[in-house]
C-alpha cells in the first residue's frame, strides 16, 4: 500500500495560534476596564483607546519574544493600520446614529404637508415644516443640473475627443475649479450678477453658485467614463463613415450613458448640502416658492441653519429632522450612483 | 448607333478638411471646454474689481493688519474704516494645519489597511463608507461637531493642556477650551480624512506588484514590504493628498463657523477659545454689512481664493507628477 500525503495548511493559524490570539485579546480588554477603572479618564472613548494601546504593546511584545525584532514591528504596525481605518469609520458610525437618533423624534407626516410660513422655529413641532425646503431644494438641484450637464459634459468631450491643443490647461483648471471655497462661489456670483443685474435674492442665484461647484465634479466623472470606452467603438464609427460629431452623439455617448448618469448624480450629491453660497444668495423664504426666478427661496440646509441658530430645544429638533430628511436624500442619491456605476462595470 | 459621349467623372477632391458639421460640434466643444478657464477667470476678475477700492485703500495692510471696523453716519456714509485679515489669516492657517497633521497619519494607515490588510468584502464595505462621508454635506459635520464632538475634543484638549502644556502649542495663559481652533482643527480633519485616504489608497495601489512579490519572496515581513516598496513609492502622492485636504480645509465655511470663536485678534494658541477663519469671517458679517464692508468682504473672498487655488495647483501638479513615474 502506497502512503498519500495528507493535504495540510501550514500557513494556516494552529488551534494553538488562535489559543494565543484569544488570550492577548481578552488581557488587552480586561486591562482597558482596569486602567478606566483606576484613572480618571472615562467614556467609551477612553475604553477604545486603552484597549487599543494595550493590545498593540501585548501583540508587539509577544511577537517581539516568539520571533525577534521584525516581527514585533510587523505586529505594531498591524496595529496601528487597523486603529486607522476603525477611526476613520467611528465619525461615519456616530454621525449616521446621532442623525437617526435625533432626527427621528421631529419626523412626522405633518412636516413634508407645512411650510414655515405660519410658524416659527421655536415653535412646538406640530406647527409648520419643511415642504418648501424640500420644494426649494430639488427646483435648485433642477435648475444647477440645467445649466452644468452641457457644460460638464462638454468639458468631458473635449478632454476625451477632441484632445486638442487647451487638453492639459483645461484639465489642470477644472482640476483647480473642485477645489474652489464654495463661499467664493457665492461671493462670485453676488458680485457679478446679483448687485449689478437683479438686485433680488432668488433660487435663480443659488443655483448659478451651485452650478459652479458641480462642474467640475461631473466633467472629472464624466472623463474619467468617457476615457473607459474603447477606441475601437470610435474607429468603428470613423470606418462606417460617420463624422466626429456623429460617431460622438451616436455611439460613444450612449455607451457611456449610465456612467454619465452616475457621473450626474455624483455632482447632484455634491452641491444638495452645499450651504454657505445659499445662506449668501436664494433669502430662505418661508413659504412654497415655484418660482425661482423671482423671490426668496427656502432649501433645506438654509432651514437647517436657520432652526439650528434659533437654538430653542424645538427647533433643535427641527434642524435634526431637516438634517435626517438631508442625510437621507444625499444618501438616496449616492446609493443610486453606487448602484448605477457598479451595474456599468458587471456588463 | 447614337455616340454616347463618355462621360468622366469628376475626380472627388480628397481633403481632410473637417465637414461644417464636425467644425460646429468642436466650436461647441471646445466653447465649453474652455468655461471653466472663463468661470476661474471671471471669479478673479469680479471679486478683484468690486475688492479693489478697499484693496486700494488698506494696501498692505489689509493682510497684516488684524482689526475690522467701520463706522458710518446715519446716512450710511462711511466715516473711518479698518479692515485687515491678519488674524483671519492666522486662524485659517492654524486651524487646517492642525487638521492635516491630525488626518495625514490616520489616513495613510486606514489607506494602507484597505490596500493590504482587509479582506475583500470589509474592502469593499469600508471604502463605501468612507466615499459616503465624503458626500456628506459640511453642515453636517458643522452641527454634529458643535452638538456631539466638541465635549469629548474639549476633554482632549484639557488633557494635552495638563500634561503637554510645557510644550508651547499646547501652552496658554487663559483657561478658555469652548471653540477654540483645536476643535475646529478636529472637526476639519473628520472631514478631509476621506479625501485623503482615497487619494492615498489610488496612490498605494498603483505600487509595482512585481516589486511587492519580489519583496515577499525574498522573506520580508508585510510592513518590511510596505517600508521598502509602497511608501518610496507613494510618499510624493500622500503629500499631494494632503495638500488637497489642506486647500479644502482652507476654504471650508459652514462647518468652521458653528464650532469656533471668531476674534479680530492674533492668536496662535491652539486650544485658546479665540480663532479667526477668512470664510466664516464673510458669512459673520455679511448679514449686516453696510455696501462698503461688502466691497472688503470680496476682498477677502479674492484673498481666499488664490490662497486655496494656489494649495490646490500645487496638490494637483504633485500627485499628477507621482501619477507618471509611479508606472
Amino acid at each position: 500500500m502506497t502512503m498519500t500525503p495528507a493535504p495540510t495548511k501550514p500557513w494556516a493559524a494552529s488551534p494553538k495560534d488562535r489559543a494565543i490570539d484569544g488570550t492577548i485579546f481578552l488581557a488587552a480588554l480586561l486591562s482597558s476596564y482596569v486602567v478606566v477603572f483606576i484613572t480618571p479618564m472615562k467614556g467609551k472613548l477612553a475604553y477604545f483607546a486603552c484597549f487599543f494601546i494595550a493590545y498593540a504593546i501585548l501583540t508587539t511584545t509577544f511577537k517581539g519574544i516568539q520571533r525577534g525584532n521584525a516581527a514585533a514591528k510587523d505586529a505594531l504596525i498591524n496595529s496601528l493600520v487597523a486603529i486607522g481605518a476603525i477611526v476613520t469609520v467611528i465619525p461615519a458610525a456616530s454621525i449616521l446614529f446621532t442623525v437617526l437618533q435625533k432626527g427621528s423624534p421631529g419626523i412626522s407626516f405633518g412636516l413634508f404637508t407645512h411650510d414655515m410660513s405660519l410658524a416659527t422655529p421655536t415653535d412646538p413641532l406640530s406647527n409648520g415644516g419643511l415642504l418648501h425646503a424640500i420644494t426649494g431644494t430639488l427646483t435648485l438641484m433642477l435648475l444647477s443640473l440645467v445649466m452644468s450637464v452641457p457644460i460638464g459634459i462638454l468639458t468631458a468631450l473635449y478632454l476625451t475627443e477632441i484632445k486638442g491643443r487647451f487638453t492639459g490647461p483645461i484639465r489642470f483648471l477644472v482640476q483647480a475649479m473642485s477645489g474652489v471655497p464654495s463661499i467664493v462661489a457665492g461671493l462670485f456670483i453676488l458680485s457679478a450678477i446679483l448687485y449689478p443685474i437683479t438686485k433680488a435674492y432668488s433660487g435663480l442665484m443659488g443655483a448659478l453658485s451651485l452650478t459652479i461647484l458641480m462642474i467640475p465634479t461631473i466633467a472629472r466623472t464624466s472623463e474619467e467614463v468617457l476615457n473607459l470606452i474603447p477606441n475601437d467603438l470610435r474607429e468603428a464609427g470613423t470606418a462606417l463613415g460617420g463624422t466626429q460629431w456623429r460617431t460622438v452623439a451616436m455611439i460613444v455617448l450612449p455607451a457611456a450613458k449610465s456612467g454619465l448618469v452616475t457621473a450626474v448624480i455624483l455632482g447632484v450629491a455634491r452641491i444638495a448640502g452645499e450651504t454657505a453660497p445659499i445662506l449668501l444668495l436664494t433669502g430662505g423664504g418661508d413659504k412654497v416658492n415655484p418660482n425661482a426666478f423671482n423671490g426668496p427661496m427656502g432649501s433645506l440646509p438654509y432651514y437647517i441653519w436657520k432652526s439650528f441658530n434659533a437654538g430653542s430645544p424645538e427647533a433643535i429638533t427641527r434642524a435634526w429632522a431637516g438634517l435626517l430628511v438631508l442625510v437621507g436624500l444625499v444618501l438616496f442619491l449616492f446609493t443610486s450612483a453606487r448602484f448605477l456605476g457598479s451595474r456599468k462595470v458587471s456588463k | 448607333m447614337s455616340t454616347q459621349e463618355l462621360v468622366i467623372p469628376v475626380a472627388r477632391e480628397i481633403h481632410t478638411e473637417p465637414r461644417r458639421s464636425d467644425k460646429v460640434f468642436r466650436g461647441i466643444v471646445t466653447g465649453g471646454g474652455l468655461s471653466s478657464l472663463a468661470i476661474l477667470g471671471l471669479i478673479a476678475i469680479f471679486l478683484g474689481y468690486r475688492g479693489f477700492e478697499v484693496l486700494r485703500q488698506e494696501g498692505i495692510g489689509f493682510i497684516t493688519n488684524s482689526d475690522w471696523a467701520i463706522s458710518t453716519d446715519d446716512a450710511g456714509n462711511v466715516l473711518e474704516s479698518h479692515f485687515g485679515l491678519a488674524a483671519m489669516l492666522v486662524g485659517t492657517i492654524l486651524c487646517s494645519l492642525i487638521a492635516v497633521v491630525i488626518a495625514v497619519p490616520i489616513s495613510v494607515f486606514s489607506a494602507l489597511f484597505l490596500n493590504f490588510y482587509a479582506p475583500g468584502w470589509l474592502k469593499k464595505f469600508l471604502i463605501t463608507i468612507i466615499d459616503m462621508m465624503a458626500a456628506f454635506p459640511s453642515i453636517l459635520f458643522g452641527i454634529w461637531g458643535f452638538l456631539v464632538l466638541m465635549p469629548s475634543v474639549e476633554y482632549w484638549a484639557k488633557l494635552l493642556h495638563r500634561y503637554l502644556g510645557f510644550i508651547p502649542v499646547f501652552d496658554m495663559q487663559v483657561p478658555v477650551f469652548t471653540r477654540s481652533p483645536f476643535v475646529a482643527g478636529v472637526v476639519l480633519a473628520i472631514m478631509i480624512i476621506p479625501i485623503i485616504t482615497s487619494v492615498s489608497r489610488e496612490i498605494f495601489s498603483q505600487a509595482p506588484l512585481d516589486r511587492i512579490q519580489a519583496a515577499y519572496a525574498l522573506g520580508a515581513t508585510r510592513w518590511a514590504m510596505i517600508k521598502a516598496v509602497v511608501i518610496p513609492h507613494g510618499r510624493s502622492g500622500v503629500i499631494g493628498g494632503a495638500m488637497l485636504g489642506l486647500g479644502r480645509a482652507m476654504g471650508e465655511t459652514v462647518a468652521v463657523f458653528t464650532v469656533l470663536n471668531i476674534v479680530f485678534q492674533v492668536n496662535w494658541q491652539m486650544l485658546l477659545g479665540a480663532g479667526g477663519n477668512v470664510a466664516s469671517l464673510i458669512i459673520l458679517k455679511f448679514g449686516d454689512a453696510s455696501p462698503y464692508e461688502i466691497k472688503a468682504l470680496m476682498a477677502a473672498g479674492l484673498i481666499l481664493f488664490l490662497l486655496t487655488l494656489i494649495v490646490n495647483a500645487m496638490a494637483n501638479l504633485i500627485v499628477k507628477t507621482t501619477g507618471k513615474s509611479g508606472r
